[in-house]
């Protein structure tokens, strides 16, 4: 059971939260001037590093906030990162 | 318990690396193995070695609670399960290995108006495809498995269950020295602790693989390493539509035969089986987060407990021995990738997410045939990287029995 | 029976069962203890071999004595060295499997919370002095410990501290931390799993009268002290499984906590000193001590001290020696040990086999912290080394073995916890003890021999050095392999004992160092758990919420059945008396197109978003156009994941220019919020829109049929109820039965029909004044699924299955051409969502109009069926009997669907396909001319 740094509420149990996957992945400005292969990346394909990993969490249970946090995928230990 | 089958007085030897070799398979879990073996047997192709980063099969495929099925939805699934699951029948024989498989039947569980109607439609879409499947009622469901909770009162009642007789269950670890000692015995090199730290890519085209042990050059690269698929991928530039997660699994002590079958459940989430020694075997669904740690989280170790509970009110005494989780490679539509990529002579075989062990012959056939012909062998065809462009999914959440 | 209990040991009598045969014991003992105060030696008989086994250790180490409680509940796989003798206990030897109870468990589970910013695991000598420095500073304080009662090893081998007894000086500890309000001291908890960020979880075994019988413990700690102790090392010789060879201390142990002798005439192997003070405790408690064999050739300055005076005076030493042989009595016990060494090899008389190979530091909990284990070569063992948490480890936990030293460990290592933890812990006492000084321990794993077959390296799954060698013979290197192919160190103890040995014993076999070899990974739970406890109260209607409407206590009162939804209950159909499913289904349906009907809507997800930006919030979110809605008008609208597959749908209403009111599915309604609420933080900030759950704020009646007007003119005489003033999609405030509400007028079954929204604390106050008129009939679930059916309108989750797109479902319509993006557009232009073959919804007419289609069947094209594999053209997705129609029908997802209208199609059900007609996907009242009743 992590636990997870809220930027808003402080560390919580893993249990309060929604993950979200890799962070920092934009909604495409123009969606219809990709090609299929580029919109194909934004849809299905994300990082999956072993080491540090930018991510998005919401606090479900709590105050339901998004966030991003940075955590090393190979130790679980979460670095601080602020912003939403 | 000496109620272990004898096992073979020489299993594998550890050579020393050669510099070089026709095919190099990245991974010696259940799939690197079995693709060796296949690659030896039906294709010829010897002159192999299969490099595992730690001891023999000791990721997933140690790991796995060895449930064994083909009653997937949809017909790409069907097609490689159900060969697959042609294969484990003669399996046993094929290796001279007893693999202690036992088709014990699964029953999937439905808890709800819309899970008897997705169970009934993979019953239909089963038999379509010659795999065995039959819709049963709660009090067939009994019969089945008497020990099961179908009483109406319960919170999720067992409303019916898919049943298919020929799954089963088999001893992962046999499995895997099974077919590392028959490839072993055609001349394929297993080699342990040498980790695949690089993928050497010249014009495109996958030359070598790097080791702590020195560069091995490659006529063909063969990824067959689950969780950690995406980290050798990315050294030769392929980026794969991957997430890895922790599964966790745990046994019980063993116990007066109880259970006769396998049992798996959506709603109330678990899946159980005993083993042939008498420990309940169970598992649940993913961590939610990407880890490449071998171990989660212990909600989610309670909450499948509370389920187990919830079906099998008898287990309540039972105790739980050992936990563990291992790394599964999870994919959009929680169906493989398996073929070529971008790089040429660079295979992948990935994406199983809890799913893999089952299929370890039928994959293991299928990715010796495309990695010797260079071709998708048609079972695998469906199951390419360009799926996801095309927008062509198999979409087995419904089948996968973990909520990914 | 002969009594093995010490003189002077008394205390309550308790009468117990085991393996037929009644004892009695003392309260105290635990069933192990009993047992050997009754002389009873071979417990259990192994399950493959045969072969008696008897008592080995003395607590959670034990590897032999298994039991099956048969009462008071039938209870399988516990240690007789942890059960807690109570009276009326009735158990059996367990060489094989347990049992599981055929009958419901009575007893409760519980689960608990607690943080705190020290955990100290282990209350012995360690334990004790880290928890009271700790506690000293004011810092929050647990201290858990798996026994009944505080001391850790002090009761075993009655060693004082500071003057005083070592069990009087634990209750002193425990006293002092009784008046520390931020200490908590958990006895009979045993901490059995170490996750990250200093999460542990323990279980308490309650005592009697307690509100349940386990707990769970989930700790969130600060800091994390481990005194765990070590357990003691077991040596690898021929018949080193008979009853009668025992641990040295555990012997002891029995001796001075239990006052039981667990023989009468024993023989000592040992590599160190720990196992002279057993033999000194057992000798003057009147054990005759046949020889000492000690591995150590230097062992003579020993040998000298010991022939001068003590209980031991006299006894001889047989330095460099080794056990090669036990020979038994009838019973399979220990008659006699064999010894040689540099005297030759004698057989010297005993009924005990006292052993003591060395120790092992308990690592168990520090290795699943994440911590790394070093072998030490001085202590022969693995001990902790670098941390991976805040956590410390303190005594004979990371290899200090003397009581002085783990006291002034403990001490120093509590300080230290509870000052990383931010407390100042004033000075502390360090308490006093004996100081000793010892000889170096030797190292022995394995006594050679020619023949293996008896050298037990797991005694519950008999596996021998002979069966590790033909593992490490068949070209196995790893300790994981040898452990897979011998299943050495998966029985009930998990190793606990022998797993060390089995690594030092595969080490030997292939000729690398124990340190390089490592060891099995070590794996929660520290001590087998039950399922009961780790499920608590999570069971039954707890396992998961229910949730039910305002009128959900009508419902149940006026005979509804239930269907779940989620986590909803809801109204399935009303059977009156008499009536089966069908003939109650078919009369609501019929009362609906007919008459009058009312349904408990309330369940339907409903989300108030508001804010300047809510209008252009939702055109993004949905396909269609949402910001052209008009104030006091509703619009049916579609979502769809980013891949273009259809997610949820619902209806929009806009109750003002910045304010929506959005309807979502029942199941779908948590996952609407969380979709909308996570594009509007992640992706698009700068909108000002505020999104909130109301979906229990509200109950829903929704009233359909022809005579539905009649019936809300008369509840709600101020509303102008005409279609003109009233059109159909858009809603109005209103006062229906003298309850302010939200009336809208939408249909899902095609008849004229009015949503009616109240307070859901007036909910059963409406539903009992429509109700009341005496026209409407209540319906239920699977009523308003046929009717919509009817209608061709698809049930998102029943109909779709997460790969079909709005255009699958036959709802051009409802995306925009408009818009530039909506979420999920991009995709629908992909090759494989612009097919013409994908998957269309059409209605289907069997031939046979009674037959009803099961849900799920395929469609194929053929009236015969080829051998498998058979590409289906899809699949029915909602089947029902038609009271309108007068027949059965069916909705069906099929490949070209919209090209085979009136195209015979063909559904196997196991005998002949059966064959079906094809048609458009309404099949009621396609011009939708009943709408405005």
């Amino acid at each position: 059971m992590l636990l997870i740094p809220c930027p808003w509420c402080g560390p919580r149990d893993e249990a309060e939260f929604h993950y979200g996957g890799q962070a920092h992945v934009a909604y495409p400005a123009d969606p219809a001037a990709l090609s299929d292969e580029e919109w194909a990346r934004y849809l299905f394909f994300r990082d999956n590093p072993k080491g540090r990993f930018a991510e998005r969490w919401s606090h479900t249970a709590g105050c339901r906030r998004w966030f991003t946090l940075t955590r090393d995928t190979a130790t679980g230990v979460f670095e601080s990162e602020a912003g939403a | 318990m000496r109620d272990v089958p004898p096992q073979p007085e020489r299993l594998w030897t550890s050579p020393e690396p050669k510099r070089s070799y026709d095919v190099v398979i990245v991974g010696a879990g259940g799939h690197g193995l079995a693709t060796a073996y296949y690659l030896a047997k039906n294709h010829g192709v010897t002159d192999v070695a299969v490099l595992e980063r730690g001891w023999l099969a000791g990721g997933n495929m140690a790991r796995n609670t060895t449930i064994i099925r083909s009653n997937y939805l949809w017909d790409e699934s069907a097609g490689i399960y159900e060969h697959a699951l042609k294969l484990w029948e003669g399996l046993e024989e094929d290796l001279g290995y007893p693999l202690l498989f036992s088709q014990r039947g699964v029953l999937n569980l439905a808890h709800s108006l819309q899970d008897v109607r997705d169970g009934v439609r993979r019953v239909h879409a089963n038999r379509l495809n010659g795999v065995d499947a039959e819709w049963l009622g709660p009090e067939e469901v009994k019969e089945v498995c008497p020990i099961v909770d179908v009483s109406p009162g319960v919170r999720y009642p067992v409303l019916g269950a898919t049943y298919q007789p020929r799954a089963g269950i088999a001893k992962h670890d046999y499995v895997a020295w099974g077919y590392a000692r028959a490839a072993a015995a055609m001349g394929v090199h297993l080699i342990e602790n040498c980790e695949v730290t690089g993928v050497e890519v010249v014009d495109g085209r996958a030359v070598a693989v790097h080791t702590p042990l020195g560069r091995i050059a490659a006529g063909k690269v063969a990824l067959a390493a689950a969780g950690h698929t995406s980290v050798v991928a990315e050294t030769a530039g392929v980026r794969l539509p991957l997430q890895t997660h922790p599964l966790q699994a745990l046994v019980s002590e063993l116990l007066e035969p109880v259970h006769p079958t396998v049992v798996m459940s959506n709603a109330v989430h678990v899946y159980v089986s005993q083993a042939h020694k008498g420990e309940l075997v169970m598992g649940a669904g993913i961590d939610a987060y990407n880890s490449y740690r071998q171990r989660g989280a212990f909600h989610v170790i309670e909450r499948q407990m509370s389920a187990a509970l919830e079906l099998f009110p008898v287990f309540a005494r039972a105790h739980v021995l050992r936990t563990w989780a291992g790394i599964v490679d999870v994919s959009p539509d929680a169906s493989p990738i398996v073929g070529l990529t971008p790089v040429e002579d660079l295979y992948v075989n990935c994406g199983w997410g809890t799913g893999g062990f089952k299929a370890t012959p039928g994959v293991g056939w299928c990715y010796a045939h495309t990695i010797a012909h260079g071709e998708p062998h048609p079972l695998a065809a469906p199951f390419s990287l360009e799926r996801f462009t095309t927008g062509a999914l198999v979409d087995e959440h419904g089948a996968a029995a973990v909520a990914h | 029976m002969t009594s093995r209990r010490r003189e002077g040991v008394a205390g309550e009598t308790l009468r117990f069962r085991y393996d037929g045969r009644d004892y009695e014991g003392l309260r105290g003992d635990t069933l192990a203890a009993a047992l050997l105060a009754n002389g009873v030696r071979a417990v259990v008989r192994s399950g493959g071999l045969g072969r008696p086994r008897g008592i080995y250790a003395s607590w959670t180490e034990e590897p032999n004595a298994l039991v099956q409680i048969e009462e008071p509940f039938p209870e399988p796989m516990l240690q007789a060295t942890t059960v807690e003798l109570y009276d009326g206990l009735v158990a059996t030897g367990l060489g094989g499997r347990g049992r599981l109870a055929d009958r419901p468990d009575p007893a409760r589970y519980d689960a608990v919370h607690a943080h705190c910013d020290v955990l100290v695991v282990g209350a012995g000598p360690a334990g004790l002095a880290a928890a009271t420095a700790a506690a000293a500073s004011g810092a929050r304080v647990i201290l858990a410990d798996d026994r009944p009662a505080a001391g850790g090893c002090l009761p075993d081998t009655g060693e004082t501290v500071d003057g005083v007894s070592g069990t009087t000086w634990a209750a002193g500890m425990l006293a002092e931390l009784a008046g520390r309000p931020e200490a908590r001291v958990l006895p009979r908890t045993t901490v059995f799993g170490y996750y990250d960020d200093n999460y542990l979880v323990a279980v308490e075994r309650r005592e009697e009268g307690a509100a349940s019988r386990e707990r769970i413990w989930r700790i969130r700690a600060r800091r994390v002290v481990l005194a765990t102790g070590a357990h003691e090392r077991p040596i690898a010789f021929a018949g080193n499984d008979r009853p009668g060879v025992m641990l040295a201390g555990a012997a002891r142990a029995y001796a001075n906590r239990y006052g039981v002798l667990a023989g009468r005439r024993a023989v000592v192997f040992t590599t160190g000193d720990g196992a002279y003070d057993a033999a000194r405790d057992l000798a003057a408690a009147g054990v005759e001590i046949a020889a000492v064999a000690d591995v150590r050739r230097d062992a003579h300055a020993l040998d000298e001290a010991l022939a001068v005076a003590g209980p031991l005076a006299g006894t001889e030493v047989l330095t460099g020696h080794v056990v090669t042989g036990v020979g038994s009595a009838p019973d399979g016990s220990v008659a006699s040990v064999t010894v040689s060494g540099p005297s030759g090899e004698r057989e010297i008389e005993a009924d005990l086999l006292l052993v003591s190979g060395g120790w092992n530091p308990v690592v168990h909990l520090f290795s699943q912290s994440g911590g790394a284990l070093r072998f030490d070569e001085e202590l022969h063992a693995f001990v902790p080394g670098e941390a991976a948490q805040a956590v410390e480890v303190a005594g004979a936990a990371r290899g200090v073995y003397t009581l002085a030293g783990c006291l002034e460990d403990g001490v120093a290592t509590g300080t230290r916890a509870a000052e990383a933890a931010g407390f100042r812990v004033p000075p502390h006492p360090v308490p006093a003890a004996e100081r000793v000084t010892a000889l170096p321990s030797g190292r022995l794993w394995l006594v050679p021999a020619d023949d293996y077959e008896t050298h037990f390296v797991d005694l519950q799954r008999e596996v021998t050095v002979a069966d590790v060698m033909r593992a490490t013979g068949a070209g196995l290197r790893s300790v994981e392999h040898v452990k897979r192919y011998t299943t050495a160190g998966t029985a009930h103890d998990q190793g606990k004992l022998f797993g060390v040995l089995t690594s030092a014993v595969v080490a030997h076999a292939t000729g690398v160092e124990i340190g390089d070899l490592g060891t099995t990974t070590f794996r929660a739970p520290y001590a087998p758990v039950s399922f009961a406890a780790l499920a608590g109260r999570d069971r039954g209607m707890l396992h998961d919420p229910v949730r039910v409407t305002s009128l959900h206590g009508w419902h149940a009162a006026h005979g509804a059945l239930f269907e779940n939804v989620g986590q909803w209950k809801r109204p399935w159909y009303y059977p009156r008396p008499g009536e089966d499913m069908e003939t109650a289904v078919l009369r609501e349906c019929r009362a609906v197109r007919e008459g009058a009907g009312a349904m408990d809507a309330s369940t339907l997800g409903k989300i108030d978003v508001q804010g300047p930006d809510a209008a252009e919030f939702l055109d993004r979110l949905y396909t269609n156009m949402m910001s052209t809605l008009k104030v006091g008008a509703i619009r049916y609208g579609v979502m769809c994941r980013a891949d273009g597959m259809v997610f949820d749908d619902g209806t929009v209403m806009r109750l003002a220019e910045d304010r929506f009111l959005a309807t979502t599915t029942t199941g779908n309604a948590a996952a609407v919020l969380d979709w909308m609420e996570e594009w509007l933080q992640t992706e698009w900030p700068s909108l000002r829109v505020y999104c909130t759950s109301v979906t229990e704020h509200w109950a829903t009646v929704a009233l359909a049929g022809p005579r539905s007007r009649e019936v809300l003119a008369g509840l709600a005489p101020g509303l102008a109820v005409d279609a003109a003033s009233f059109p159909f999609m858009t809603w109005r405030d209103a006062e229906v039965a003298g309850i302010p509400a939200r009336v809208c007028r939408i249909s899902f079954s095609g008849e004229l029909a009015y949503e009616i929204n109240v307070n859901a604390w007036d909910g059963l106050a409406l539903w009992e004044a429509v109700v009341g008129t005496g026209v409407v009939t209540p319906y239920g679930t699977e009523t308003m699924h046929v009717l919509r059916a009817e209608k061709g309108y698809p049930i998102i989750g029943q109909d779709t299955d997460g790969t079909v797109t709005p255009a699958d479902l036959g709802m051009d319509w409802v995306v925009s051409k408009k818009k530039a993006d909506f979420v999920g557009k991009r995709s629908h232009a992909r090759a494989d969502t612009s097919r013409p073959d994908r998957k269309h919804l059409v209605g289907l007419l069997p031939e046979d109009p009674g037959l009803l289609l099961p849900e799920g069947a395929h469609l194929v094209a053929t009236s015969r069926l080829p051998e498998p594999p058979v590409r289906a053209l899809g699949h029915v997705t909602s089947s029902y009997r038609s009271a309108a129609l007068g027949r059965t029908f069916a909705l069906a997802l099929v490949s070209g669907g919209r090209e085979r209208i009136g195209e015979r199609l063909y559904v196997p059900l196991g005998g002949d396909p059966v064959p079906v007609t094809v048609t458009h996907h309404v099949l009621y009242d396609p011009e939708g001319a009943r709408r405005d009743g």
